[in-house]
């Protein structure tokens, strides 16, 4: 469409032409692209989760009815959470473990939290996120008949993890421990998830 | 497909796709280099603009669609859901729930551009017969999607118009409990609706590309009426169109989001905001805004059709309102063969260009007739507007060419752009 220069005037206001179109092009392609992402945010943030669900993410449980050796599983945001009121013998088995032996070293004072209501020392109450670290299986172990594999603790059926009686990987296919929810304990028997 | 002469890009990697599956040229060829008439009003701008609505319709629908439950215990409670929960929630929903009203008035604007312009006749016939199609699509979907918050006005609506089908003589009863799955409209009704309201605006879409396909074969129609006579007539698609046509879209969009964010309730009706209640009616039962000059047909037609000097009825009033209604739409079917004048734009037919706003003006009032309540002197207004609406389609139109003295059709495009600067 454009004739081919025939004079320096023209030449030099084609040339101004072609860098007002170049500014007109990259402005309206930036402000398209900026109108894009202002379409896209809303929409992709509307996937995340609602209003509602995000209310649900606390849950409370009693534990006045639980004797040592008992366990206990909740639900909390969807997943199941082991709560272990556990014995002596359970606490000092978990104690003395080396970390050099753990493939996700963590104490077992780091996985307990002590109730700030009755005695100054609670670790009876363990805590934890009942689900596999490796591909997402509820571990077995909150029955007493259930398996609880070669370190009194849990077993994962599906493809044989087992963590010990503070919920730490032992031996199997697991990379870490189970996940410790945040929680607090609300009266000496009460604790909230979350 | 064209197998025309292959240009080479000079993006290597656009160039590749381009040689094993030529979109790339397809695109340049269909909506780059296009050889468009260069007379072009703004009224040409509202099928790209439906095109951009269609596309916000499946969009929006598609993430409301991730928070609705088709069932009658819990829809109306999922969008109060969206509304209030989910986020962005209450702003997709609106822009959807208006979008259906942005949709219709741009889809009205570029069927009476149709009408005015001759847009219909040869060699567009197929392109016109593929639009009312859309149309009808159109009105299914929207219809369809009222239904789906269940609130009071979805549950009446969507009772009233699939009783209608009971007019059907002979099968009418057995049509309606198959629509309805059940004896009423329930949850079998909202499910069934849930789905094919997620499937036809596809179909629009397979539609919209058809009736785009056609458009290129015959080039685009212009005010004149005058098809161009060369390149001194037309200029490319791309850039003169693609901005002409953003900027009309712009301004569209601002409209839209004006009522989106300031009146999001100002088209509809408090009554949908009530959940539904089977064993309770609505005083006034009303559709959206865009059906009511149909719904003032459908009710204009009040006499039951006897064979006479019998109590048999032919016809009944419940029938005839359906005939009219469905009549009225299947009138724009056929107009290529109704208007019969050589000449197609009303800029040079002084009598179609009267009766074109008279044809308007028939159409605001049935709109404003359907939502007013059957009473008098409403009705017999909305009966004489339906005579003109069918007058203009079955009378006027065939015998206008025989009447009408045509103005003198300028030589070209171009000699009609130049004349006016």
């Amino acid at each position: 469409m454009a004739q081919p220069p025939s004079s320096p005037a023209e030449h030099i206001s084609d040339e101004h032409d072609k860098d007002r179109r170049d500014f007109m092009v990259l402005t309206a392609g930036t402000m398209a692209g900026v109108g894009a992402a202002c379409v896209a945010y809303p929409l992709i943030q509307s996937m995340n989760p609602a209003a509602d669900v995000l209310a649900m993410a606390s849950t409370e449980a009693d534990l006045s009815q639980m004797k040592e050796g008992q366990s206990l599983t909740i639900v909390w945001r969807g997943k199941p959470v082991f709560i272990r009121r556990r014995t002596q013998k359970e606490i000092e088995e978990a104690r003395v473990v080396p970390m050099s032996d753990l493939k996700d070293p963590q104490t077992d004072q780091d996985r307990v939290k002590q109730s700030i209501f009755g005695g100054k020392d609670m670790p009876e109450y363990l805590v934890m996120i009942g689900i596999c670290t490796h591909l997402g299986c509820v571990p077995l172990g909150q029955k007493p008949t259930d398996p609880h594999g070669d370190y009194d603790g849990w077993f994962c059926p599906c493809h044989g993890s087992q963590y010990d009686s503070s919920g730490r990987i032992r031996k199997g296919p697991a990379p870490k421990n189970l996940e410790i929810p945040p929680y607090q304990f609300t009266a000496a028997d009460k604790v909230k998830i979350g | 497909m064209a197998h025309g002469e292959r240009v080479d890009f000079k993006n290597p990697v656009i160039n590749w796709i381009d040689v094993r599956l030529p979109i790339f040229t397809m695109m340049q060829k269909e909506y780059g280099t296009f050889p468009t008439p260069k007379n072009f009003n703004y009224l040409w701008s509202f099928g790209g603009i439906a095109m951009f609505m269609l596309t916000a319709m499946i969009v929006t629908g598609v993430f409301l669609a991730m928070y609705y439950t088709p069932s009658t215990d819990h829809a109306f409670d999922s969008v109060e859901r969206i509304m209030r929960d989910v986020n962005w929630g209450w702003m997709i929903r609106y822009i959807h729930m208006n979008g259906a009203s942005m949709f219709f008035i741009a889809v009205y604007i570029h069927i009476f551009r149709g009408i005015y312009y001759g847009s219909y006749k040869n060699p567009r016939e197929l392109l016109w017969i593929l639009g009312v199609t859309i149309l009808l699509l159109m009105m299914a979907t929207a219809f369809m999607g009222y239904v789906l918050p269940w609130g009071q006005m979805s549950f009446w609506g969507a009772t009233v118009i699939t009783n209608l089908f009971s007019a059907i003589p002979l099968v009418g009863d057995k049509v309606v409990t198959w629509l309805w799955g059940g004896f009423s409209v329930d949850n079998a009704t909202l499910n069934r609706f849930f789905a094919l309201h997620y499937l036809l605006p596809f179909v629009i879409f397979a539609v919209v590309g058809l009736h785009v396909a056609a458009l290129h074969v015959s080039g685009s129609n212009n005010p004149t009426g005058i098809d161009p006579k060369g390149p001194q007539d037309t200029i490319p698609f791309n850039p003169y169109y693609t901005i002409k046509d953003a900027f009309a879209l712009t301004l569209f969009i601002i409209l839209y989001a004006l009522v989106v964010f300031y009146a999001p309730n100002m088209l509809g009706d408090p009554d949908n905001y009530i959940p539904a209640n089977p064993m309770v009616t609505p005083a006034h039962i009303v559709p959206e805004w865009y059906f009511l000059p149909f719904y003032a047909m459908l009710r204009s037609f009040v006499w039951d059709i006897h064979i006479p000097f019998t109590h048999i009825v032919l016809i009944s009033s419940k029938l005839g309102g359906v005939i009219l209604m469905f009549g009225s739409i299947a009138l724009l079917f056929v107009m290529p063969w109704l208007d019969r004048s050589p000449v197609r734009s009303a800029v040079f037919r002084p009598i179609y260009k009267k009766l074109f706003w008279v044809l308007v003006l028939a159409c605001v009032t049935l709109g404003y007739i359907g939502g007013k309540p059957p009473e008098q002197p409403y009705v017999l207004v909305g009966q004489i507007a339906t005579v003109v609406y069918f007058a203009f389609f079955l009378i006027a139109l065939p015998l206008l060419p025989k009447y009408e003295k045509t103005l003198p059709l300028p030589k070209s495009i171009s000699e009609s752009v130049l004349k006016k600067g």
